[in-house]
């Protein structure tokens, strides 16, 4: 265990050093990328934008500014290009944001394809499999800006224009400490927003899971142990549909924590951490993409490893450590 | 005759596929006496399995039909509901499948799967039901049964892994235990250890058997009775020393002249059945056995009754040949259908 953890806190320190060169050369390779001229302001003279590059230091090698960017990240005085605000100080403004989106969802996606995925597997080839298999479709098949917009005119603004009261708000955030119930009220359309695609693809994954678990011959051994169907479904098919399932849903909610749900988070405007990227890209202000980038692969890095140890505790087979058991 | 523990009476499997009904075990009888052990013995797809899954109601499900009857001490099984199914299976009859190493649940230690069955039928707390677990792995073999019954399926040989679905059938004292090729699977060396395990529980504790197999040699040494299957029916059966020194069918004597012997002059090559088992998708009239049977002759498209064909008993079989001509044909040399090793 011990050494598993080294090796991969190692791999985990090495992605990261890669991630961060990647996206800072990229940002200086990109056309229009120069922020001397776009700080400088429309039509600034080359002593102006002279200035600026010596200010901020653009004009020293690139090894010597990326080490200068890695230097800010981490001593969190990193300041934006395009209105001169710390930039981890607002990623954190947007982390609770971002969480509180990224866990109601996957607890939502979880259970509902968790329940459609096992009613699609109990009634296979049936009208309401056939049925789930359409709408599991048209789930993952609606781009979540447009199902949002659909979401928020619909639902939040014209069905409260019709019953007088707000039954779903129309976007924006409260914090969870000014009211818990208001919180959760507006945080209901984006979740399901967010979750829609991911129901849809989990519940088809999980049906086909159940379905070839069903054929295996330890689901026929606990049927001739004479254990209830209830028992054999859960504790023999299900847990064992589970495994892959719950790999992929640690590498989505990795993607989502770490700020990966920027559609869902603009259209419905929680300002969280996506939506903080989102507005960087479009001002190609590097210090805070380079932020958010380190942000997210952290995240994905990070839950890889934990699924590797969930992995392993779900399916004793698999062991961290080679020659740990050898049969 | 007072009707035995287990009876089984024109047991019909019929499994609908894409290509059409096909009828698995066609009208099967046969019964079973306490502490008695029963083989049914066929090549690969003759039904036996799907024979043996019946008997619990395992073969259930959206496309499959099962017709006839099949009493547990009078209590019939076929079309029983849930809860009577239930509560038959793992404590009046047990079940051990053909291959131990897909049989165990993968992801739950062995003793937690034995502890799942004995508390699904008893009321008994985990401790209880551990150390009765651990009870079972000991007698059934298994060395340092406590500390392996906290190992995974997967941390067993193929060999630990079958005593220890054995052990899991014996955990509630059946008085049947269904063995499906309970050997197969393992090499022969451990196929005797395990036979000779089944036989001493047959003895010991007067368990009955029902045996599923395609090894005559396995048959030879524990069977009571046998029945041989083809194509989905029994084609003959009667007491094993009938069926093995008397046999009636040409399919058994194929069958019986298919096995290698150590003794006697060695044959060119082995004795075997010529063409394939017919398909039970569009099964020929007559005796299904007629294509393939070297004797065959105009009776045989009209389907022969499994009776008594001999002097009257239990040792019945389904051909239209004179009794009297059959000890001459079964010894025509191999090639011909018949014991294979000519007798000089």
């Amino acid at each position: 265990m011990a050494r598993f953890a080294i090796r991969r806190i190692g791999s985990m320190i090495l992605v990261l050093f890669a991630v961060s060169v990647l996206t800072f050369l990229i940002f200086n390779v990109i056309p229009n990328g120069d922020p001397a001229v776009r700080m400088a302001g429309k039509q600034p003279t080359a002593t102006q934008v002279e200035a600026i590059r010596e200010e901020w230091g653009f004009n020293e090698p690139i090894y010597t500014q990326y080490a200068k960017t890695m230097e800010n990240l981490f001593s969190g005085n990193m300041i934006s290009y395009f209105n001169q605000l710390n930039v981890v100080e607002e990623i954190w403004k947007g982390v609770p944001r971002t969480f509180a989106l990224a866990f109601g969802a996957a607890i939502i996606w979880m259970a509902f394809a968790m329940a459609l995925g096992l009613w699609s597997a109990m009634k296979a080839g049936g009208k309401s499999d056939t049925l789930l298999n359409v709408f599991a479709l048209i789930g993952i098949s609606m781009p979540v800006f447009w199902l949002g917009a659909l979401m928020n005119q619909y639902l939040g603004f014209e069905l409260t224009q019709v019953l007088g009261f707000e039954l779903f708000p129309n976007g924006g955030y409260v914090e969870f400490s000014n009211s818990p119930f208001e919180w959760f009220h507006h945080m209901l359309l984006p979740w399901f927003a967010l979750s829609i695609l991911f129901i849809g693809f989990y519940s088809r994954v999980l049906r086909a899971n159940i379905l070839e678990t069903m054929d295996e011959d330890y689901v026929r051994t606990a049927r001739a142990k004479g254990l209830s169907e209830r028992r054999v479904l859960i504790h023999h098919v299900l847990r064992n549909s589970m495994i892959s399932v719950v790999t992929l849903w640690g590498l989505d909610f990795a993607v989502v924590i770490g700020g990966g749900a920027i559609l869902t988070e603009t259209v419905f405007n929680l300002q969280g951490v996506g939506q903080y990227a989102a507005d960087a890209i479009g001002q190609l202000d590097q210090p805070p993409i380079m932020a958010v980038t380190m942000f997210g692969a952290f995240f994905v890095v990070f839950f890889n490893a934990v699924i590797d140890i969930v992995y392993a505790a779900l399916d004793p087979r698999i062991r961290l450590e080679a020659g740990d058991t050898a049969t | 005759m007072s009707e035995p523990l287990l009876s089984v009476d024109e047991l019909e499997v019929t499994f609908r596929t894409e290509d059409g009904a096909v009828r698995a075990v066609d009208r099967v009888s046969f019964g079973l006496e306490r502490g008695e052990v029963v083989s049914i013995v066929g090549e690969s797809g003759c039904g036996k399995s799907v024979t043996a899954m019946s008997l619990m109601g395992l073969t259930e499900g959206p496309n499959a039909s099962v017709g006839g009857s099949v009493r547990l001490d009078g209590q019939e099984l076929v079309g029983a509901d849930g809860e009577t199914l239930r509560a038959v299976r793992g404590d009046r009859m047990a079940m051990v499948f053909q291959n131990p190493m897909t049989s165990l649940n993968p992801v739950h230690r062995i003793g937690n799967q034995i502890v799942e069955q004995i508390r699904a039928h008893r009321d008994v707390g985990k401790r209880e039901a551990m150390d009765r677990a651990v009870e079972l792995l000991d007698a059934v073999g298994v060395p340092d049964a406590e500390e392996r019954a906290r190992s995974y399926p997967h941390e067993f040989s193929g060999g630990m892994r079958q005593r220890a679905m054995i052990a899991m059938a014996l955990s509630l004292d059946p008085e049947i235990l269904i063995a499906d090729e309970p050997t197969t699977a393992l090499d022969v060396t451990i196929q005797a250890q395990i036979i000779e395990l089944l036989r001493k529980l047959n003895r010991e504790r007067g368990l009955a058997v029902i045996l599923i197999t395609h090894d005559l040699g396995v048959v030879a040494e524990i069977a009571d009775r046998v029945a041989v299957m083809y194509a989905g029916r029994i084609v003959e059966t009667g007491s094993l020393d009938e069926v093995f020194y008397d046999p009636r069918h040409p399919y058994t004597w194929g069958l019986l002249g298919s096995v290698p012997r150590v003794g006697g002059e060695r044959p060119r090559r082995l004795a075997q059945i010529e063409g394939q088992p017919p398909s039970l998708l569009n099964p020929p009239s007559g005796c299904r056995f007629r294509a393939r049977c070297p004797h065959a002759f105009n009776m045989c498209e009209s389907e022969p009754e499994l009776i008594a064909r001999g002097e009257p008993g239990d040792h019945l079989d389904r051909c239209w040949l004179e009794i009297a001509e059959r000890p001459v044909l079964r010894e025509l040399p191999s090639g011909q259908i018949g014991l294979g090793v000519p007798t000089s």
